[in-house]
């Protein structure tokens, strides 16, 4: 059979940002994939050295609209690891309370955008929905629905009231009794099963060889996560579990995905009703001390590292950001090899990519030289199309 | 008449193409929440396509990178007439916060030109629906 080329990309309508996949095909099996990235590259590692650490603040939250939280708690531990101050214990509750939103709110959007992908949009419109009432807390007690500003060198910058914790506690309530639902969904609806189970298996030693990271990892049954192993803010301080799941395929993310929007959630509530009095930040010098660290969070999407390097005056000499997706992406690569057509859609968006997309898909036929040009909607139609047909054989 | 027919069904439903130009996805959440059940931006007939040929309206997001400046023109290019152009956010203004960035361009309007853009960073649903509700009734008064 011939093979065919697929240029996926680079410009995607619907959501995330642009980036291109070439996968080589056989009949309708995916045989060889390859990613190209860097359509959104925007050379922030050099601007950050022109940028002054409170300036930084604003600009790291900026590397990514989604995951602004984690990007932004990163680079606020470099600089107080650097300086050697700690924030008060108030300040890092506030901190991992946000951290935690922000995974709630991120996770609902991908089971959102995992719904459309395999054609189940009522998933899509209920979790987009109740995802709004999170950005509705943020909104309260930040100000800000997407970026917050709400970290700072050595603490946080606005402080919670008792009314608005009070808030806050009967929208987790809510949340978790929609949860039910959700999962419910997840483990007995059958589109999402037929879509989800046994597609892109990742085992557990290619997981390690690829170094994947966050739910894509624990999907592949390894327990491991940074708030875990390696645990800043306050998570050392709150009782909560690591979620994993055996079957390794994108059900076996769904599951991980839902289960821990749960578990946030149950540590938020307890954070919010247990969250020691005092100050909420500590004042830190402008100009940093020469000196380097290395700070990791987990981002919804999984580890997030940067590395900062300063020189004694107020601006740093080099900041390095490794964001979750750049690691997946490679798993991503190795596991479109040998799925299905149909499933490509459904693989990509399970890694929950920050870049990922799909808008023109070029079919070349090596043979007979023609091509055609699909965009990602018309990709999503095949898939859906493709499993309607199959459930009628 | 024929006219008075074809803007009256311009302005009921506005078709339109979001692209992100090398924008951080803030706006883009932003959109695609104006568009679901709480802000229901469906209910002014606005409908999310995939591809430039069918939209009316091209939604920017983002400081326009090296890499997607090309596209951005390329995307622009392929939209039928007569067509509109919106910016989201205050990077696709004029580069914001990527200002000074070696691979950014700085605002939309120095690659194609713009109708009307929507500050803010990111701006709240609200805010890209007051957009969109000003931008038809521009259209509609012919302007």
């Amino acid at each position: 059979m011939a093979k065919l080329t697929i240029p996926i990309g680079p410009q995607h309508p619907a959501l995330k940002e642009p980036e291109k996949f070439m996968i080589t095909v056989e009949g309708e099996t995916v045989v060889d994939a390859d990613v190209r990235i860097g359509h959104m590259h925007r050379g922030l590692e050099k601007m950050f050295e022109n940028r002054t650490y409170m300036q930084l603040i604003h600009a790291t939250e900026r590397i990514c609209g989604i995951c602004s939280f984690t990007h932004s708690t990163n680079f606020c531990q470099n600089v107080e690891y650097i300086l050697g101050t700690d924030p008060p214990p108030r300040g890092l509750y506030l901190r991992t309370i946000m951290n935690e939103w922000e995974r709630i709110h991120s996770h609902l959007l991908w089971l959102g955008i995992a719904g459309h992908e395999m054609g189940f949009d009522t998933l899509l419109m209920w979790s987009w929905d109740d995802r709004e009432e999170i950005l509705n807390l943020f909104e309260d007690i930040t100000g800000n629905r997407v970026t917050h500003a709400y970290n700072t060198i050595g603490g946080v910058r606005r402080d919670i009231s008792d009314a608005q914790i009070q808030r806050s506690l009967r929208v987790h309530d809510y949340l978790l009794e929609r949860m039910d639902a959700y999962v419910h969904v997840a483990l007995n609806e059958k589109t999402v099963l037929k879509r989800t189970q046994g597609v892109g298996i990742l085992t557990t030693e290619d997981a390690k060889r690829l170094c994947a990271v966050g739910p894509r990892l624990r999907a592949s049954n390894i327990s491991y996560d940074v708030r875990k192993n390696d645990p800043y803010a306050a998570y050392d301080q709150i009782p909560w579990e690591v979620i994993t799941c055996d079957t390794l395929d994108v059900h076996a993310q769904l599951v991980v995905r839902a289960l821990e929007i749960i578990e946030a959630i149950k540590m938020c509530k307890y954070m919010l009703e247990n969250l020691p009095a005092g100050d909420i930040r500590i004042k830190v010098p402008r100009k940093v001390p020469e000196g380097e660290a290395i700070s990791r969070t987990e981002a919804p999407r999984g580890e997030d590292l940067h590395y900062l390097k300063s020189n004694g005056t107020d601006k740093p000499e080099r900041l390095k950001v490794r964001a979750p997706t750049l690691a997946n992406i490679l798993n991503v690569a190795h596991v479109l090899k040998g799925a299905n057509i149909a499933d490509v859609p459904m693989i990509v968006a399970g890694i929950d990519p920050c870049m990922g997309c799909m808008d023109r898909v070029l079919i070349v036929d090596s043979e007979k030289e023609t091509s055609r040009v699909w965009d990602r909607e018309q990709l999503r139609k095949y898939s859906i199309d493709w499993y309607e047909k199959e459930a009628f054989r | 008449m024929l006219e008075k027919l074809v803007t009256w069904s311009r302005v009921k439903s506005p078709w339109v193409l979001h692209m992100n130009t090398g924008s951080c996805n803030g706006c883009d959440i932003e959109i695609i929440a104006a568009l679901m059940p709480r802000f229901d931006a469906e209910r002014f007939g606005v409908l999310l396509k995939a591809t430039p040929r069918h939209a009316d309206v091209l939604l920017c997001t983002g400081a326009v990178s090296g890499q997607m400046k090309d596209r951005l023109i390329k995307i622009y290019e392929q939209m039928p007439e007569p067509k509109f152009v919106v910016t989201i956010g205050e990077c696709a203004i004029s580069g914001a916060g990527f200002d000074g960035a070696y691979n950014v361009e700085g605002g939309i309007d120095k690659v194609i030109p713009v109708n009307a853009h929507i500050p803010g960073c990111p701006p709240k649903p609200e805010a890209i629906l007051d957009g969109v509700v000003k931008l038809l009734t521009a259209i509609k008064g012919g302007d």
